[in-house]
């Protein structure tokens, strides 16, 4: 069970290696830019599910102190029984930061799209010499 | 920290990241990708951290989709790989 309770304290990291590299592999490899955009959105989630596992601590309850109200104001909290809150807080803007990208992002494709009539990297690209050659 | 429990969701949320990317139907690619944010919604419920997952549950799984429904319908479907 020591060989498990190790691999356990690694899962998360294996996942976000995986998952980081799926996305970068649809990011690079794909050549639809929705596609593009999917990767794009997993790569962010993976490097956010990288700094939440790192706040997370095998027994820790969520970072609410239970009886906050009324109680003793002054005692003093053992840390050892909650998951470290400061990632989660700089995570938060990092997911409303990346739907905003996503939204300027989504944009952009509806503009080419209507400019060029295709989402596809390699159609585009002969649109554009054709139109640039003429 | 379940770390079964842990295992279970990773599991689920690079399959469905596996078939976000390979299915060529893009509207099925985007309805993968909000599953993916759901286990990944689940999976951060499970580390302690509510307040990532009510933001994840809300901004990733809701509002990136209809962004992304809304593009998929103006403009083309079907993707080439």
């Amino acid at each position: 069970m020591a060989i498990l309770d190790g691999a356990a304290g690694h899962l998360n990291t294996v996942g976000y290696i995986v998952l980081m590299m799926i996305g970068f592999y649809a990011m690079t490899g794909k050549s639809n830019l929705v596609k593009k955009l999917v990767g794009m959105n997993i790569f962010q989630w993976s490097i956010i599910l990288f700094v939440v596992s790192l706040s997370a601590k095998r027994g820790a309850s969520i970072p609410i102190v239970l009886d906050g109200h009324g109680g003793d104001a002054a005692r003093v909290l053992d840390a050892a029984l909650y998951v470290n809150p400061l990632p989660h807080v700089l995570m938060l803007t990092a997911i409303v930061v990346g739907v905003a990208i996503t939204g300027v992002a989504l944009a952009l494709l509806l503009q080419i799209h209507r400019q060029f009539g295709t989402l596809e990297e390699n159609e585009l690209l002969e649109r554009l010499r054709t139109s640039t050659g003429s | 920290m379940i770390w079964s429990l842990d295992f279970v969701l990773l599991v689920l949320s690079v399959v469905c990241a596996v078939a976000a990317v390979q299915v060529r139907d893009l509207l099925a690619s985007v309805v993968l990708l909000a599953a993916f944010s759901l286990f990944m919604c689940l999976l951060w419920t499970e580390m302690g951290a509510v307040d990532v997952a009510f933001t994840e549950a809300a901004v990733g799984a809701g509002v990136t989709t209809v962004f992304f429904v809304i593009t998929v319908f103006k403009t083309d479907r079907v993707s080439r790989d």
